[in-house]
């Protein structure tokens, strides 16, 4: 189950999809990290899948506007730092895109966004607030590109 | 039929709209749609023939959805339609541009600008002073506001169409809802 509108999101620290295995703490980031801006979390299933990769493409249009709500968006699935690295690459994706990997979709169980059967994300969207607390979450089916409205409706009503 | 009643249009159709057809038709298509989009490149032909099959009961609306950060050509083609528009030539830039869709670089929009008797300095001045940048964002935000997540989206009627938009397929739906 989504963790629902009112509760604290968990910390979380993840692997920044970046292409390195260096175990530097430059190459991690947790909750912490965006602490003072609105942070929308985009769960999705896979990297290269059709879905997903127009999903983060609406979204890479849109930073700038979420930006001026004060808010970050970052990407999140169970693929690998070279994976991201490339995918990122291949669409000119400029937001972080973070590793749920290693233990496999932890973070992604803690907030209630983890497919077992599938062992991926599920298409799942949280807008956090700058204190930490959940403003939104949404799980699409599968398949579904949920697209922006509701996110910015919430940055909107929570700015 | 495939409706998301959860999204209606954010802006209705309005003056400020391209359309071909009257406003008042039984049936309006709307297309948020990307110049450099393979997709929206398939649904040019499809949309001419519905509008072939329906004739005047149609009327169909382009409005603007460059993914800009994939396709490095969108947004200066979505501009020069707009621009076109200056001169009365939207439509014929519009179909210009999904007719050569692997060609929307400056020099081939100039070509296209001076084709349609254009006169290409002009032309390429308003592009450079983005004169037509901010009609272009704006058609983006009523479709991210109204749940546009990919191009092409189709609205008929003032709702979200999610379902395919084959010829067939459209064909069967616009006649469903004439029929009503």
């Amino acid at each position: 189950m989504l963790i629902p509108q009112g509760q604290l999101a968990p910390d979380f620290r993840l692997h920044i999809g970046n292409g390195s295995l260096d175990n530097k703490p430059e190459n991690f980031t947790d909750l912490a990290a965006f602490k003072g801006k609105n942070l929308i979390l985009a769960f999705y299933p896979a990297d290269w899948s059709d879905v997903c990769g127009s999903q983060l493409a609406l979204y890479n249009e849109l930073l700038d506007v979420f930006a001026q709500y004060d808010a970050v968006l970052v990407g999140i699935s169970v693929d690998g730092a070279f994976c991201h690295k490339a995918f990122k690459e291949h669409n000119n994706l400029k937001m972080l895109l973070l590793c749920d990997f290693e233990p496999k979709g932890a973070m992604s169980k803690q907030y209630g966004a983890y497919n077992e059967t599938l062992g991926v994300c599920e298409r799942a969207i949280y807008v956090i607030d700058k204190s930490g607390y959940v403003q939104y979450s949404y799980v699409s089916p599968m398949g579904v590109n949920p697209g922006a409205k509701e996110i910015l409706e919430t940055l909107k009503k929570i700015n | 039929m495939n409706f998301s009643n959860e999204y209606p249009l954010s802006a209705s159709v309005n003056a400020q709209d391209h359309l071909q057809g009257s406003p008042n038709a039984q049936i309006t298509l709307v297309e948020y749609g990307d110049y450099q989009c393979p997709y929206c490149g398939q649904a040019y032909p499809i949309v001419k023939k519905m509008q072939e099959a329906f004739g005047d009961k149609l009327c169909f609306v382009f409005r603007n959805f460059p993914l800009s950060q994939i396709h490095e050509h969108a947004f200066a083609a979505a501009e020069a339609a707009e621009v076109a528009d200056d001169y009365g030539k939207f439509w014929e830039m519009h179909d210009t541009l999904y007719e050569h869709q692997r060609h929307l670089d400056l020099p081939h929009l100039m070509q296209y600008a001076q084709d349609l008797g254009i006169d290409a300095q002009e032309f390429v001045e308003k592009l450079r002073n983005n004169e037509k940048a901010q009609r272009v964002k704006t058609d983006f935000m009523s479709g991210v506001e109204s749940g546009v997540n990919g191009t092409p989206s189709f609205y008929i009627n003032n709702y979200k169409y999610d379902g395919p938009w084959d010829y067939n397929s459209l064909h069967k739906v616009i006649e469903a809802i004439l029929a009503h």
